[in-house]
């Protein structure tokens, strides 16, 4: 199951563990990432609470926590290239891996129809 | 996550009250992205993005719409250019009497303070000053040059488009088009002919590479900057780049590094004021603030600006608060610009450091996030200029 937020991140859900990135969208609107921090394996976190920070050459962003649940697992690979979230933001480019606390609580996600009706608004 | 980049401003989609350039219609065709900058709607980015605009003009050339900023010509009513150049040390630290026909120096608008109004280019165009000042002061500039030298010059504001060509690959570009300007060296200024338009062009700019800075006929911008992009081996750059090659470069931006309350001594640019403006000099001091300016370049400044460099990945941005200790202690400066340097491949930055600090390798620490990232001192350039000086 594939989810969005309005704050432009995504889920993918395997068991009770979501894999979580940004969007294309967001990568278009930030530019070349240079720095990216990600949380602790271990942490728990809220939703809403920052989970990551991406740098562009120009600034800096948060990405959130999408929902409640620990952080099981970190990709290294773009602490060591943050360009892998410019060229592959929905694959090679996700952030860190969420033992949701409820996993029911996706289904108050976006689908994909209604993330892609979001940020066509943006452009209208 | 948040909307995204910190120098775009949040605006209705219509903004009635941005300026233009005579290049706006071709900044949209090229694909920028659109942000407010000095009351001008400006390309941050074209299509190929800040990083690899920043790299394109290292590698080759990129070509930026500057005509935002403002020219403003200075002549003498006696008629006699030294006149002129004499009214304006008044409001300069420099020696620009000695600006030989044809050449230009960096100047800097001094307050009673000793700090800095704005700073500036002063060429030598013969028969009159040309002065390239910021786009956000160039209405206080002309004020400030009427309100003191209106008695002994007429100031015109130049109405004119001004387009920057940097990197190594600019003189083969600009040859194509104006072959005169190939013998130009380092900060050089002549007259040259572009698809029949008179244009003024110095070789200098605000990269650290070789390049020129053209002054254009607002009617023939367009069409001369769509001649120099022509031949592919030339990238429109945006805003964003623009700042990241001068942080690299070392070169202050006004509002940032250097404003009204930093000397340019504190500022590390006593470079910029010639011996003859110094004390002992034929013609000291009679600049304002120049009680200040002179006891510095004596004894000292309380603080200097110096680069910095993160030693981790993480940019340290301007406005970041300088600590001595890992931990505890006061704060002893700031970080004034920061960000991530493209051809140094890591974060740069400069700020305000006490003299003591101001020697390179020393460690202090940068908040960042709430946590003290070190940080060393360094040398200014980041990067190593290319300048065409002989």
């Amino acid at each position: 199951m594939l989810k969005y937020t309005p704050d432009h991140e995504w889920l993918a859900l395997t068991g009770d563990v979501a894999t979580v990135g940004i969007t294309q969208h967001a990568v278009e609107q930030l530019g070349d990432l240079v720095f990216v921090q990600l949380p602790d394996v271990g942490a728990k976190v809220a939703k809403g609470d920052g989970a990551a920070v991406v740098e562009s050459v120009k600034a800096a962003s948060d990405v959130y926590a999408p929902l409640d649940g620990e952080i099981v697992e970190v990709n290294q690979a773009i602490v060591d290239d943050p360009s892998l979230v410019n060229s592959d933001p929905a694959g090679k480019g996700w952030f860190f891996k969420l033992k949701l606390a409820d996993v029911g609580a996706m289904s108050a996600l976006l689908d994909e129809a209604g993330y892609k009706a979001l940020i066509g608004a943006d452009h209208a | 996550m948040m909307s995204a980049d910190a120098t775009t401003h949040e605006l209705p989609l219509s903004e009635p009250n941005l300026k233009r350039t005579p290049l706006h219609a071709l900044h949209l065709t090229l694909g920028a992205r659109m942000v407010p900058f000095a009351g001008y709607d400006m390309p941050v980015q074209y299509t190929a993005g800040v990083l690899k605009e920043h790299l394109a003009v290292r590698a080759g050339a990129g070509l930026f719409d500057v005509s935002h900023m403002g020219q403003i010509a200075l002549r003498a009513k006696s008629g006699d250019l030294a006149d002129a150049a004499l009214a304006l040390e008044r409001l300069v630290p420099v020696d620009v009497l000695g600006i030989g026909v044809g050449r230009q120096r960096y100047g800097l608008f001094t307050n009673d303070a000793g700090g800095i109004l704005d700073d500036l280019m002063i060429a030598n165009r013969g028969d009159h000053l040309l002065l390239v000042v910021n786009a956000a002061c160039k209405a206080a500039d002309e004020a400030h040059l009427r309100e003191h030298l209106s008695q002994t010059c007429e100031i015109g504001v130049l109405e004119r488009a001004l387009l920057a060509l940097q990197g190594p690959g600019a003189e083969v570009a600009l040859t194509r088009l104006a072959p005169e300007c190939a013998g130009m060296r380092f900060m050089d200024v002549r007259e040259i002919s572009i698809l029949g338009a008179p244009c003024i062009a110095s070789r200098s700019g605000y990269t650290g590479e070789d390049g020129f800075e053209i002054s254009v006929p607002s009617a023939k911008a367009a069409k001369i900057a769509g001649a120099l992009l022509a031949e592919g081996d030339v990238l429109p750059i945006g805003l964003g780049a623009r700042d990241s090659l001068r942080l690299e470069a070392g070169m202050c931006l006004y509002g940032s590094d250097v404003d009204a309350t930093t000397t340019p001594v504190e500022a590390s640019l006593s470079w910029a004021i010639q011996g003859v403006r110094r004390t002992g000099g034929a013609r000291a001091g009679r600049f304002p603030g120049a009680a200040i300016i002179l006891e510095q370049l004596c004894t000292g400044p309380q603080r200097l600006r110096v680069g910095l460099k993160p030693q981790g990945r993480a940019p340290v941005r301007g406005g970041s608060v300088l600590y001595s200790q890992a931990e505890d202690g006061p704060q002893i400066g700031t970080v004034t610009s920061g960000g991530f340097g493209p051809s140094a491949d890591a974060p740069v930055a400069m700020g305000y450091v006490p003299a003591a600090f101001a020697k390179p390798g020393m460690r202090v620490f940068a908040e960042v996030r709430g946590k003290r990232l070190p940080v060393d001192v360094a040398t200014l350039p980041f990067i190593t200029p290319r300048y065409k000086r002989a």
